[in-house]
């Protein structure tokens, strides 16, 4: 069973999760579908979440501590997304947009 | 409970319930309620007489709370009631339940009386803070409380900018000298390491402290006095005090604040018996005082700054007997003077209100027929400051004499004369006020009416006591044995207390003489104002421009304090606010405004802009950690 986690190097899993997260950020970055926006936020959490677990095997901890947070970090962003979608839901039916550039009322 | 908490609380409660329900209170339940509190809390001191009485050292006292530890040095809120301390109490607050009589008719008409008794209840509340306490400390937070009650009484009608004015001017005053007993008492801390008389006291009794020490605490003490009793230089708010209504006159400007200083010079006695300078200090300055009050009290014209400057020459005979070393008999003279004093303000107001709100005499004459309690009451308080034979005053006046007689004979001489002017300027005003012709102009002698039950049973209590006052401290050669003053004060003075008692013949020789300058002040103004029936004129040239001008006092002061003090503070007005102040903050402004004005601009509102910020940040961070480590 650890064979085959260890049978990658822990500098792919680094890798990996340095593309994800990149992804993730760069499309926070610069989309404008709020649902997107959402989706590549949740990109970003897994890859810190590939990451922890990656790191939690090759460390040798035997308690998992680090991937008992992926389920925090699991937890948060599913109450994160739900309230998410659900401020998405009330500014297009106010609006009819889910474009976030739209949304420049803060500097009130 | 301590009786001293009980003495010290109904004033507070007093104060604090006038204070916040006052307003939602009918007028007569909120004066009745402070006019109780003080007749409260005098029975209260009264039925702690004999415990004191019986024990020749007997005292109560009261370890209330200790504010902090300062390695070893106790600041302490403790308070005693010793004879000296218990004899303030009950003039406080006996002289106070008659004047807070007094006010709940003479406040009648104010829109706001509660207000007004709820300060008065706080005054005498701090006045008995200062004479219970049983440190420094406690003195000097009665000390300060009364100034602060001063001030908003003074400033009572305050609407009125000249009233404002002068209970400014009674506070500002007041701090200086309260500097002075500040001083005194870091000195006192730094000598003898506690502010408690029973230790710093004593400690100075046994003599090994140096002269100069203890000298220079006990005129820095006496500069205290001075602002408190004003005394020379200090003296010139005391007039102006007149300002507040006129109960508050009575009780803060005759009968008790002013005798703050005199308690703070009997109860040090120890300390100024053993130093002569500074009694030879308090000697002249209150010789000056006495003399400088009665010749301006000579050419006034208001009825209450008549009274206002006897008040300042009266305390100048009380700090004369002080400086002396007579310290009874200046507490005597304090204890019939609050009794006559507080008669004659209030019997001031008494005519004020008859003669609705009007102060100059010379608008007035003729009034005895319309009131004849307030006439009688006011004739008795002026026999009795003039020293009419055996009289309150007559006695205690008599003993100041005496006792300056076997000092100094110069000082003598002085004080006589000043007791003669004393004469002189209360009948001036007794025959002007009462007698001659009526000299209204704007109201008719028949709207004068005398005042009700509530005004006049004070005035008749505090006449029947300065008629009786003397038998308090009866002379030796009466009694052939001291007085009862001096016995029941002696247990409290640490230095033996050295009484002169001169031969018959002396004593007739001295006692002539004050016969004769009451008669003569009497005399002179009986044959000024009646026979000859000279209108009061308020002085148009030579000396009595000066004395109803109060020698330029007020205008000397302006002239060398006030206006360098002014421009001192111009000047550092134009260095400092304008050049410094206003220079750098003016030059800074526009960077502040150009900065502004590009921050503004990442501040669009626009959440993408704001991810890019945090996320460039965080990147910016990030490196700069990675570069550094």
């Amino acid at each position: 069973m650890l064979s085959i986690f260890h049978s990658l190097e822990i500098s792919h899993y680094i890798y990996l999760s340095t593309v994800l997260f990149s992804i993730g950020l760069f499309g926070v970055l610069f989309r404008r579908n709020a649902i997107i926006l959402l989706m590549c936020i949740e990109l970003m959490l897994n890859a810190v979440n590939l990451l922890l677990a990656a790191f939690t095997e090759y460390m040798g901890d035997m308690q998992a501590n680090g991937q008992m947070f992926v389920f925090f970090i699991m937890v948060v962003a599913a109450a994160e997304a739900a309230v998410g979608l659900a401020i998405i839901v009330m500014v297009y039916r106010n609006t009819r947009k889910t474009d976030v550039s739209f949304l420049d009322q803060l500097k009130d | 409970m301590n009786p001293i908490a009980i003495i010290l609380l109904f004033p507070l409660l007093g104060f604090i319930l006038n204070g916040v329900f006052g307003h939602k209170l009918p007028k007569l339940v909120s004066s009745s309620l402070g006019a109780l509190m003080i007749l409260l809390s005098f029975v209260t001191a009264i039925s702690q007489w004999s415990q004191i009485a019986f024990d020749i050292n007997g005292s109560i006292s009261w370890e209330a709370y200790t504010f902090f530890n300062l390695d070893g040095l106790l600041f302490r809120a403790s308070f005693a009631l010793d004879r000296l301390s218990i004899w303030m109490t009950l003039i406080i607050t006996g002289i106070g339940t008659l004047i807070h009589l007094y006010s709940m008719s003479y406040m009648d008409h104010d829109k706001n009386p509660a207000k007004f008794f709820s300060y008065l209840n706080f005054f005498v509340f701090n006045m008995l803070l200062l004479v219970l306490g049983s440190n420094f400390l406690m003195m000097f937070f009665g000390w300060e409380g009364v100034g602060l009650c001063s001030y908003l009484l003074i400033g009572f009608w305050y609407q009125n900018a000249s009233f404002g004015a002068a209970a400014r001017k009674a506070f500002v005053m007041n701090r200086i000298g309260d500097l002075g007993l500040l001083l005194g008492m870091f000195l006192i801390v730094k000598n003898f390491g506690s502010l408690e008389y029973n230790e710093v006291l004593p400690a100075i009794a046994e003599g090994s402290t140096s002269n100069v020490v203890i000298t220079s605490i006990a005129i820095l003490l006496f500069i205290g006095a001075m602002g408190k009793s004003a005394q020379i230089p200090l003296f010139t708010w005391l007039p102006d005090a007149m300002a507040g209504p006129t109960p508050v006159s009575a009780l803060i400007h005759a009968a008790t604040m002013v005798t703050a200083g005199i308690y703070l010079v009997v109860r040090c006695q120890a300390m100024y018996s053993l130093a002569p300078m500074a009694q030879e200090l308090i000697l002249w300055v209150g010789l000056a005082t006495a003399l400088l009050g009665a010749l301006i009290g000579l050419r006034q014209n208001d009825i209450k700054k008549v009274l206002a400057y006897s008040t300042v020459s009266q305390l100048g005979f009380m700090f004369v007997a002080l400086g002396v070393g007579a310290y009874t008999t200046a507490l005597f003279h304090v204890t019939t003077h609050a009794f006559f004093k507080a008669l004659l303000f209030l019997g001031a107001g008494s005519v004020i209100h008859g003669v609705q709100d009007r102060q100059d005499i010379a608008t007035m004459g003729g009034l005895k027929k319309m009131m004849p309690i307030t006439y009688i009451t006011f004739l008795v308080g002026t026999l009795a400051i003039s020293g009419f034979p055996l009289l309150s005053g007559f006695f205690s006046k008599d003993e100041i004499l005496a006792n300056v007689f076997h000092h100094n004979i110069i000082a003598y001489v002085v004080l006589v004369f000043a007791a003669l002017l004393t004469a002189t300027y209360m009948f001036r005003l007794l025959f002007l006020t009462f007698h001659g012709e009526f000299r209204g102009t704007d109201y008719k002698l028949s709207d004068v009416h005398e005042s009700n039950w509530k005004m006049t049973l004070p005035l008749i209590i505090l006449a029947i006591l300065s008629v009786l006052g003397g038998a308090l401290n009866l002379p030796h050669y009466l009694m052939h044995q001291e007085g009862f003053l001096a016995s029941w004060l002696k247990p409290t003075f640490l230095i033996f207390e050295h009484a002169e008692h001169s031969d018959l013949a002396t004593e007739i020789g001295l006692i002539s003489v004050a016969v004769f300058v009451f008669l003569f002040g009497w005399f002179y103004s009986r044959n000024k104002y009646i026979s000859k029936s000279e209108s009061p004129e308020s002085g148009s040239e030579g000396i009595a421009k000066v004395l109803a001008n109060k020698f330029y006092i007020d205008e000397i002061y302006n002239k060398l304090i006030v206006r360098p003090i002014e421009f001192f503070g111009d000047v550092l007005f134009a260095l400092f606010d304008t050049l410094l102040l206003y220079g750098i903050t003016f030059s800074i402004n526009p960077i502040l405004r150009f900065t502004g004005r590009l921050n503004r601009k990442i501040q669009n509102g626009n959440i993408e802009y704001y991810l890019i910020y945090m996320v460039g940040a965080i990147a910016l961070l990030l490196g700069l950690n990675l570069f550094f480590a």
